[in-house]
């Protein structure tokens, strides 16, 4: 059990009073951020990011990895009390967590969805716990061809799951050519500066990630007009214990929405089709499933439990192959780099002390995140009362400040409120920002792979199939690619045969 | 759905909106493809050349924004409703335009006497706020911000002439 060990290991690391501390902040910090409309997960930990160059690396993704916890908890919050979800994955939430609030049991509602959060987390992070350093020794023996068929699958998946595949597409490769911006890291050529001097650099995805998630985000509320009438939430040990007793009745709701949520975070589905899955599959198999929708418990246990296991699963190919299964997760690996470690498997061998307190930190902050929410509710709910013409401000106030503090550039925040209108745009067209994100993060990596692979291969692509391994995990990710193709092309055959035994 | 119906304004639709950013979609993937190809995008001695993947990543930008383009334009599932309506788009403008004007403002005198600035004249236009609360909120994130980063987290921001008086 050389895992129990590490993880031991990795507790000591964690358990600092200064690592504590920056769990607790990290939370609440957190929890602020999913509850205010405009500031999510991804740029969150974006606008944070630059205060923590000067940190440990240990301390700094503990610190952010708790603000992406933090950001799970308070999308119940939002969901439940005002019906409105703060973040994308709680939106199944909203079902049955506003009419338990409407009918006044908004505290069994919160204390069911933070506990099944919690359950799923944890389910999640016994995941990471064993699995991950299994998949990191595995891919110790990649190369440059299995570390691009593993990038290839990711994008694949993204496009073959998406709602439109054309728009998924320009989304990711708008990505890409954002990454390739500046100078070229294998030879040194200057690629799109168009004689610009500050392009050199290239576009800092942090720049990005703000101006999408966070000034795009503040336009789209505009427009849509947001009116906060909550319920009120009201939270004590009674209805806490009380609801805890009605739990154990949920348990197979909970075991099924930890495993959509874990399989939908390692794949990068993501939090919300997990938490939509799991709703949906609860609704499906409970004996109550028919009044769904009008106020069940169990219907706020399963999206909460799926989302928050998918979004703590996405942080396993994240650690182990350097691969994010999530936006928030992308922009946390950027940070790795940031922080000048490698990511990779790799990890595992040369930096213990990070990956195994990190893992640790994921089993305290979930307890401490758990504690933390369930006692302070109506504080953070009191955020959303705060009228929007104050809050609007502030946070493009915080938005520039972020994203001037990457690079100490002016013409950085220039570039916040460019891409604030194209993610304005883009949303409001449908197009998915998160494989934008990704592909902003990983593009350097994934393109330096793919010409490595060329180099050695002399330009034959035939090398993606030249042993098993790679091969397969090529072959796997073109069924992804032309997925919609291949279930469209199945159901044709057939309803086509069941067609043609209703015509005979 | 119905009521949209009932109020169709006149404006550029759903579908139009769509085609127009794939246009420049297009637009971007053959700067890509041009400026790629300047800077080699085949095959040398070496290797496979700078532009390579970008000049691919063009081609691919070109084809999925022309398949969103047809769509748009001639697909049976197009939106015809407005993109977004006049009423609604002034919401949106009076946050950007300001955004805009405060950034511009960053430059000359410095990022907290705008935060300041931009922070009480959003209170003050859209909420109409008194004074009283208008200022307090305002001078105090200002004031707030510039303790937390300059003097707690000595990161430097722009700062103008103001800050220049207390010898920053």
């Amino acid at each position: 059990m050389e895992e129990f060990s590490a993880l031991f290991h990795g507790f000591a690391v964690a358990l600092s009073w200064y690592n504590i501390g920056m769990m607790s902040v990290g939370i609440v910090l957190g929890i602020v951020i999913g509850v205010l409309p405009g500031l999510g997960g991804p740029n969150g930990v974006a606008i944070l990011l630059p205060l923590t160059f000067t940190m440990s690396p240990t301390s700094a993704i503990i610190m952010l990895s708790c603000i992406y916890w933090g950001t799970l908890f308070a999308g119940a919050i939002t969901s439940v009390l005002f019906n409105i979800p703060g973040e994308t994955h709680s939106v199944a939430t909203t079902f049955d967590g506003y009419p338990l609030a409407q009918q006044g049991r908004a505290g069994e509602a919160l204390t069911a969805s933070f506990t099944g959060s919690f359950i799923g987390a944890f389910v999640a992070v016994l995941l990471i716990t064993f699995l991950a350093p299994l998949v990191a020794k595995f891919a110790l023996e990649f190369g440059p061809p299995e570390f691009f068929a593993v990038y290839l699958l990711t994008f694949c998946s993204f496009v073959g799951t998406g709602k439109d595949p054309a728009k998924t597409i320009i989304a990711m490769m708008l990505g890409f050519g954002l990454a390739a911006i500046g100078m070229d890291t294998v030879s040194g050529e200057l690629r799109m500066t168009f004689g610009w001097s500050e392009l050199l650099r290239g576009i800092d995805f942090l720049i990005v990630v703000i101006g999408l998630f966070g000034v795009g985000e503040i336009l789209i509320s505009m427009e849509e007009g947001l009116a906060f009438e909550g319920k009120s939430a009201k939270i004590n040990m009674k209805v806490v214990l009380e609801t805890w007793k009605k739990l154990p009745k949920y348990w197979l709701t909970l075991i099924r929405s930890s495993a959509i949520g874990c399989w939908m975070g390692i794949t990068p589905g993501g939090a919300t089709a997990a938490s939509f899955m799991g709703y949906g599959i609860a609704k499906r198999f409970s004996k109550d499933g028919d009044k769904f929708g009008t106020g069940m418990l169990e219907g706020v246990i399963a999206p909460e439990t799926a989302a928050h296991a998918s979004g703590t699963a996405a942080l396993l190919p994240m650690i182990a192959l350097g691969i994010p299964g999530s936006a928030t997760a992308a922009v946390l690996l950027g940070g790795l780099m940031i922080w000048g470690l490698q990511p990779g498997p790799l990890l595992f061998v040369e930096q213990k002390d990070f990956v195994w307190g990190l893992i640790a930190s994921m089993y305290l902050s979930n307890i401490a995140g758990l504690i933390i929410v369930l006692t302070t509710v109506p504080l953070f709910a009191a955020i959303l009362r705060i009228p929007f013409s104050i809050i609007a401000p502030i946070i493009i106030v915080v938005c520039a400040i972020g994203a001037y503090s990457v690079h100490s550039a002016m013409l950085d925040i220039w570039f916040m409120v460019l891409f604030g209108i194209v993610g304005y745009v883009m949303k409001k067209l449908d197009y998915p920002l998160a494989p934008m994100v990704l592909s902003l993060v990983l593009g350097d990596r994934a393109e330096a792979a793919f010409r490595q692979t060329m180099m050695g291969s002399k330009g034959d692509l035939e090398i993606f199939w030249s042993n098993s391994l790679v091969g397969s995990i090529t072959t796997l990710a073109l069924v992804m690619l032309f997925w919609p193709l291949i279930s469209a092309a199945w159901r044709r055959l057939r309803g086509g045969t069941k067609a043609a035994r209703l015509a005979a | 759905m119905e009521q949209q119906h009932q109020r169709s304004q006149r404006g550029l639709t759903h579908a139009a909106a769509d085609a127009l950013t794939a246009c420049v979609v297009f637009a971007v993937g053959v700067v890509m493809m041009i400026d790629n190809h300047r800077i080699g995008a085949g095959w040398a001695p070496d290797g496979p050349e700078s532009g390579y993947f970008p000049f691919r990543i063009g081609v691919i930008l070109c084809i999925a924004s022309a398949v969103v383009m047809l769509r748009s334009l001639f697909g049976k599932e197009r939106k015809r409703e407005i993109f977004v309506p006049w009423d609604k788009f002034k919401l949106v403008l009076m946050v950007l335009l300001p955004t805009i004007v405060y950034v511009l403002a960053i430059e000359f005198i410095g990022i907290y006497v705008a935060s300041a600035l931009f922070i009480g004249a959003f209170m003050r236009v859209m909420d109409k706020y008194s004074w009283v609360k208008t200022l307090s909120i305002s001078i105090g994130t200002g004031v707030v911000l510039f303790w937390l980063f300059e003097m707690q987290f000595l990161v430097p921001l722009p700062k103008g002439p103001l800050e220049a008086l207390f010898g920053y």
